[in-house]
């Protein structure tokens, strides 16, 4: 009598809930979305946070969404880890810890046991049109939300999902500017085509881009040619180039998703173009040219428009790269003699300061807060990677005589360095840390050249 | 007795509900109305997510096809072509004699073929930075260039392009192959 009782309330419910609401509404969402911010969780006396990341828990329980569950809990692992940021605590300790089934019956003693300040806690859940993620950091002492969000959209690559939740954590609980959703481009023969037209039948060079990780290597140029000295727009949208489509060295930008191509140095017939940098706005690109009879510097605005040359030099002025405020620019001359690298005011007034007296090429300044500049500089019978202080004139290297190493790139946030070393046979991509830690090789297949890190 | 009572209540209610709820014909009960949400309560819907992550596809502009750019017969000719390569010292683009006997050669040719139009092109060896070395070879290509001009071949004649160390002709890491690959070599554009 009770239970059927209880039935025909619970009945009753339902069905006032169901005239209550026209089918086409949505089910309402079953949690709230917790604010942004909300703690930040510190290590025990200065120490960096102690953190664990146990598998993200597939709320649906399909092999894909088990499958992104992983790939999510894997990449963010990693992405935490390359900042140095956190302490992670290894994942193979987690295996005695019963796993959560959701954000309600997370064992806090036993992760208290093996002494973590922090819990990354995740669920994922596949939708009608792709993937719900949903996040929580605990602080394993109060059992507190420190931060939470809720993340919505397709389920194509996982991987994005990780490295947002990696920028998140490192923006919200340590103040750093994470770069897991920056890109590399750089040039490669990988492919093995070869240019029509040619006797040596010479291999192209295409660019390519890749998540900073090395993941996700794609392909953005089809031309059948030389295809050189990428560098990435500010908003990350475009890339400008060196190709020879047209015959010789001309600077192009590739609007690369929207499939549409800007030739900056068209219909200019007299010399070559090499080398395009960014302004730190976006405006305009510095890049040297020969049609003025000698390797010069010279500015344009983003379309083409408007060059201004800034050097007058019998030596070779080359490799330009923009302080970060804009106002200056570094760039690569031999008119002392052999490759040095000089700084000079960005309008091109002024005597150009001389900055390193060994043979150096390809500057890049770093961004703020750090006050240095990378270059590649002969140390041998090859090259390595070099930074000096603006401040102090210090220099420290960073790559010690494995092979050549050249076209050094800051990350946006001044942490990491990208380059090309020939140290494991062939040219290939490598990231190393300011301090000269942790070098990654991301390339493996072909000849990999002249990276570029997107801000 | 009473409990029999209310769920006969109940089932009517549940009834009338469902007719309602079939969009039939309003049945005319009076019920109580739900008391009305306080404003204060947290909204019935979430905030809007974060803007999805998902990212754009990439779409490679403006494709160049292979007609476009091949020409079978000069290949021919540039397979045995009889302009000779120019060679350069280490880090120099100042011509040799060596080099200049090599140009002279080429203006003969150049001359008995007035028509020809050729790209010079020019080449470093790896050492130099990928950089440095496309601004050494633009020289190399150059001083051959100005030379052949001094010659008496018209400058429309000859075009220059730099390759810097991007295309070696020899891919050894020795002297040897530094020597062959630091040039000015000599395309046949047209005939």
């Amino acid at each position: 009598m009770n239970r059927i009782f209880t039935v025909v309330i619970l009945a009753a419910v339902m069905a006032s809930t169901h005239a209550q609401q026209p089918p086409t509404q949505p089910p309402a969402p079953q949690r709230q979305q917790p604010t942004d911010i909300v703690t930040t969780i510190t290590g025990e006396a200065g120490l960096p946070p102690r953190l664990a990341i146990p598998e993200f828990i597939a709320l649906s329980k399909d092999a894909e969404s088990v499958a992104i569950a992983r790939t999510i809990t894997q990449v963010l692992f990693d992405d935490l880890t390359f900042e140095r940021e956190f302490a992670l605590i290894p994942r193979d300790v987690y295996s005695t810890i019963p796993a959560a089934t959701s954000f309600d019956d997370v064992p806090f003693d036993r992760w208290r046991e093996l002494n973590a300040d922090g819990l990354v806690v995740g669920t994922v859940q596949k939708t009608g049109t792709g993937v719900k993620v949903e996040l929580k950091l605990f602080n394993v002492r109060t059992r507190q939300t420190a931060y939470g969000r809720e993340y919505a959209g397709s389920a194509a690559n996982p991987r994005l999902y990780a490295h947002q939740i990696s920028d998140e954590l490192h923006q919200s609980q340590r103040g750093l500017h994470g770069i897991a959703r920056t890109k590399l481009v750089f040039d490669s023969d990988r492919d093995g085509e070869r240019m029509g037209g040619t006797v040596e039948n010479r291999g192209v060079k295409e660019l390519y881009i890749a998540d900073y990780d090395g993941e996700n290597q794609r392909r953005v140029t089809v031309t059948k040619t030389l295809n050189i000295n990428p560098s990435w727009s500010p908003d990350g949208r475009s890339i400008a180039y060196t190709s020879y489509r047209r015959g010789g060295g001309q600077i192009f930008v590739s609007h690369i998703y929207q499939a549409l191509l800007d030739e900056l140095t068209k219909g200019e017939k007299a010399g070559e173009n090499w080398l395009p940098a960014w302004s730190p706005d976006g405006t305009r690109l510095c890049f040297t040219s020969t049609r003025d009879g000698n390797a010069e510097l010279y500015v344009m605005n983003r379309d083409g428009s408007n060059v201004r040359r800034l050097t007058r030099n019998p030596g070779i002025d080359i490799s330009p790269t923009w302080s970060p405020a804009g106002a200056q620019i570094a760039f690569v001359s031999d008119r002392g003699g052999d490759p040095h690298i000089f700084i000079m005011d960005a309008d091109g007034g002024g005597q150009p300061q001389r900055l390193t007296s060994e043979y150096s090429d390809r500057p890049t300044w770093s961004p703020a807060p750090y006050n240095e500049i990378a270059y590649s500089a002969r140390t041998g019978p090859g090259n390595d990677i070099k930074v000096i202080d603006l401040a102090s004139r210090q220099v420290r290297q960073l790559t010690f005589g494995e092979g050549t190493n050249e076209s050094p790139t800051w990350s946006a946030n001044g942490r990491h360095l990208a380059f090309m070393s020939t140290r494991a046979g062939k040219s290939q991509i490598f990231t190393i840390a300011r301090d000269g830690k942790n070098t990654r090789q991301l390339t493996k297949s072909g000849n990999n050249q002249q990276p570029n890190w997107s801000k | 007795m009473r409990r029999a009572w209310s769920m006969v209540t109940v089932l009517m209610l549940v009834m009338v509900l469902g007719v309602a709820a079939c969009g039939k014909k309003q049945a005319p009960v009076s019920r109580p109305m739900p008391p009305p949400v306080p404003p204060t309560t947290t909204p019935s819907r979430p905030p809007a997510p974060p803007e999805p992550v998902a990212e754009p596809t990439v779409v490679p502009p403006e494709p160049v096809r292979d007609d476009a750019i091949s020409s079978a017969s000069l290949d021919d000719l540039n397979r045995n072509s009889p302009l000779k390569p120019v060679f350069f010292d280490y880090d120099s683009s100042d011509l040799t004699s060596d080099a200049q006997r090599a140009l002279d050669e080429n203006a003969v040719t150049l001359k008995k073929y007035s028509s020809w139009a050729v790209t010079i092109e020019g080449h470093c060896d790896e050492r130099g930075t990928a950089e440095y070395n496309l601004a050494l070879g633009e020289r190399r290509s150059v001083a051959a260039r100005a030379y052949l001009v001094s010659l008496g071949i018209p400058a429309d004649r000859l075009r220059t392009v730099s390759y810097g160390k991007e295309f070696p002709f020899d891919p050894g890491h020795d002297e040897s192959a530094f020597k062959k690959n630091r040039r000015a070599h000599f395309v046949i554009t047209a005939k």
